[in-house]
């Protein structure tokens, strides 16, 4: 028996986050770019007229927005170069499938690009003690869903075409704003040490805009195709 | 769970064709690929598939594999639709282009393949799919380590694993040397003896009539000329489809 | 013997252009006379003074690409996906063309109106900042339209990403909104739609109605353009 949706999407993921273990390369660079950006960033601003804590949400989540299409831009190129992508299109599984493995490969691609990108925020822009790590973490969970959804629906529509680099960021930006946003501003509260509630609407917004954008990505997939 | 070698010789009453397309129109606009194709096929038969570029080949065989929806008639794959997604299953694809993927082993690819086609075993099938392209030796290297001969094989043996009742090769005997084109042949006229149904796409006239029982030219999205192969002469045929479509 | 193939016939009879486009001419003549009346015949504003008759232009453009240009292309987006004919591709390829520059309308006489009334260039009001993303959304897809070759998927790409900027524009709203009131900005004047006189409202309702027509006129003109392109590609190709 065929494997039905969740099954199938399970072992797209694995395959794709297989590749990704073997070569590591877009890992490496999407982690190496975000230091990079991070520390940028930092010389960028007077740290005596602007605390560097209260630059910390808004490098963290610009920086994850970028680094995020770094990765984004090799999950269909993996399935282009030798014409795979017909393979797991003649394979008896549903198409939705396809993206909603690529989308969870993507999706723990971020948050591992995450994990060392926010320690190395906090370290470097001196994030005062009692980091609400967990609510954080929450933001960036939710907030990786966003990204990866409609980046990986984009990056399976620009792979196709002849400026791929480019048009990525230029089609996916507009779509980030109220990802970035909402992350950074609801970072920002908790980092203040403000009450969960003060970052609730934030994190709502958040929410709604995964759900809207998670079911509208999988539903458009299939229609993106040629079949 | 398909795979049952069908060793009988052509379709009874009962059986399905294999393949059974039906007035095929694939159009967007003013542009027709297909414009009233059909298609018999029953299984254990070749069916080789000759046309200039730009014929509609490529997108026949498309619709038959599942990958394209035709504007307009009917293809049923086994007697099921080939819309449905279990239709699929029933399907093989080869490509000119290898379809693996560069970063991962032979023996990697092909299970990846036989587990999306719920193959029973898909590890024991797929070492058996290698074993049967005569790559099983290397297994463990990594696609993008192998020759181009070798990759086509391997690229055979993921088409193959599932033990697919339909074959689609859509020109397999590009950058092969003559040892990997004997090869193919080997293999494609050992899976068409087994009872499975191929449609060969090629530009090689006689290693297409070679193996095929029927043979068809596609121009402008048209068949133009549908004969039963055994009588015919490579050179004659070859000669007339020329003159067919114009000189290439 | 080979039988030559007929050419498919179109949907529809073949779109001429025709030598004077009367919609069209009409539209640019009404817009004219709008921008007239509005410059010379309309009484300036008690508070806002001269600056206030960019308004006349500002606010008719961005009702049109925001709602028309813009709604047309999600409309035709969704129902390409869903019919798959050729020509609602092409009026939202018009839709987005005639849409882009009225957008681009907008956010050079919102500064220009912003700077004498709310002392800044650039406030990220709601209706400006939506303009804004939009703006780069309706580029995004011009580009992309000319990074894809072949029609049919370049029309299935255009609607996948009219689709999804239709889905996006309530999340901008929402993020504006949301961040203008936890964060309040400071304005010399708060910006609101002038109470119009009698006058006023005339010469606004006249630049709206021309606007529209120079709308409808110019996507019109763009559809049939493309249209004719499209045959005559076509004729050449088989030629």
């Amino acid at each position: 028996m065929p494997p039905d949706l969740l099954a199938a999407a399970l072992l797209v993921a694995r395959k794709d986050l297989a590749i990704e273990f073997r070569t590591r390369s877009a890992f490496f660079s999407a982690v190496v770019f975000s230091l990079l950006a991070v520390s940028i960033f930092y010389f960028a601003w007077d740290p005596t007229a602007i605390p560097s804590a209260d630059l910390a949400p808004g490098v963290l989540w610009v920086t994850f927005a970028f680094s995020g299409l770094l990765g984004l831009h090799r999950s269909f190129g993996v399935e282009g170069a030798d014409g795979a992508m017909d393979a797991l299109l003649a394979a008896p599984i549903p198409r939705e499938a396809i993206f909603l493995g690529k989308a969870g490969a993507n999706t723990a691609f971020v948050l591992a690009v995450q994990a060392v990108a926010m320690p190395a925020v906090v370290l470097l822009y001196n994030v005062g003690g009692g980091v609400a790590w967990l609510p954080i973490a929450a933001i960036a969970v939710l907030a990786a869903i966003g990204l990866v959804a409609v980046g990986t629906l984009f990056s399976s529509v620009v792979a196709n075409t002849r400026l791929a680099e480019l048009l990525l960021p230029l089609l996916a930006l507009p779509f980030f704003v109220p990802i970035v946003t909402s992350a950074a501003q609801a970072t920002a509260q908790l980092l203040g040490g403000r009450p969960l509630a003060d970052a609730a609407s934030w994190l709502k917004l958040l929410a709604a805009y995964d759900l809207v954008f998670v079911a509208a990505c999988t539903w458009i997939y299939p229609h993106s195709l040629d079949a | 769970m398909t795979g049952t070698a069908v060793l009988a010789p052509p379709t009874t009453e009962r059986d399905p064709a294999a393949i059974e397309a039906r007035g095929l129109v694939v159009r967007y606009g003013r542009r027709s690929a297909l414009a009233g194709v059909d298609v018999t096929l029953a299984p254990g038969q070749c069916l080789a598939l000759f046309g200039p570029n730009g014929a509609g080949k490529t997108t026949l065989l498309r619709v038959l594999a599942g990958l394209r929806r035709a504007t307009a008639g009917t293809v049923q794959i086994a007697g099921q639709p080939v819309g449905d997604i279990a239709t699929r299953a029933f399907t093989g694809l080869i490509s000119h282009q290898v379809m693996l993927y560069a970063a991962l082993t032979a023996r990697e690819n092909v299970t990846f393949t036989a587990r999306l086609y719920g193959v029973p075993d898909p590890a024991g099938a797929a070492m058996a799919a290698l074993e049967r392209l005569g790559v099983a030796d290397r297994a463990d290297t990594a696609v993008r380590a192998l020759s181009r001969g070798l990759m086509q094989r391997v690229a055979i043996a993921r088409a193959i694993v599932h033990a697919p009742r339909v074959l689609l090769a859509d020109e397999p005997y590009t950058g092969l040397d003559a040892a990997g084109a004997a090869a193919l042949t080997a293999t494609l006229d050992g899976l068409v003896s087994a009872g499975t149904a191929l449609v060969l796409v090629t530009h090689q006239v006689s290693e297409g009539l070679a193996l095929a029982h029927h043979a068809m030219i596609l121009n402008a999205g048209r068949v133009v000329r549908h004969d039963p192969a055994p009588p015919l002469d490579p050179v004659r045929y070859a000669a007339d489809y020329r003159e067919l479509v114009g000189a290439t | 013997m080979t039988s030559p193939a007929k050419p498919a016939p179109l949907a529809a009879s073949p779109i001429r252009t025709p030598s004077v486009d009367g919609l069209l001419v009409l539209g640019v003549v009404a817009f004219a006379a709008a921008l007239v009346r509005a410059a010379f015949f309309t009484p300036p504003d008690a508070t806002q003074g001269l600056a206030q008759k960019i308004f006349y232009v500002h606010a008719p453009s961005a009702f049109v690409a925001l709602y028309c240009a813009c709604g047309l292309v999600l409309v035709c987006s969704a129902l390409w996906l869903w019919l798959k004919d050729e020509r609602l591709d092409r009026v939202a390829e018009a839709s987005t063309e005639v849409g882009l520059a009225f957008m681009t309308v907008v956010l050079i006489t919102g500064p220009l109106w912003g700077r004498p009334i709310w002392g800044a260039f650039w406030t990220w009001d709601a209706r400006l900042t939506l303009s804004l993303f939009l703006w780069f959304v309706l580029l995004g897809y011009q580009i992309l339209r000319g990074a894809v070759e072949e029609p049919e998927q370049r029309a299935r790409y255009s609607a996948v990403l009219g689709v999804l900027a239709g889905l996006l524009v309530p999340f901008i709203h929402l993020s504006v909104y949301l961040f203008r009131t936890l964060h309040p900005m400071p304005i010399v004047l708060k910006p609101s739609s002038p109470s119009l006189s009698s006058e006023m409202l005339v010469s606004f309702l006249f630049s709206m109605s021309a606007m529209l027509l120079l709308f409808a006129g110019l996507v019109r003109a763009r559809y049939r353009l493309a249209m004719d392109q499209a045959e005559l590609e076509h004729l050449e190709g088989r030629g």
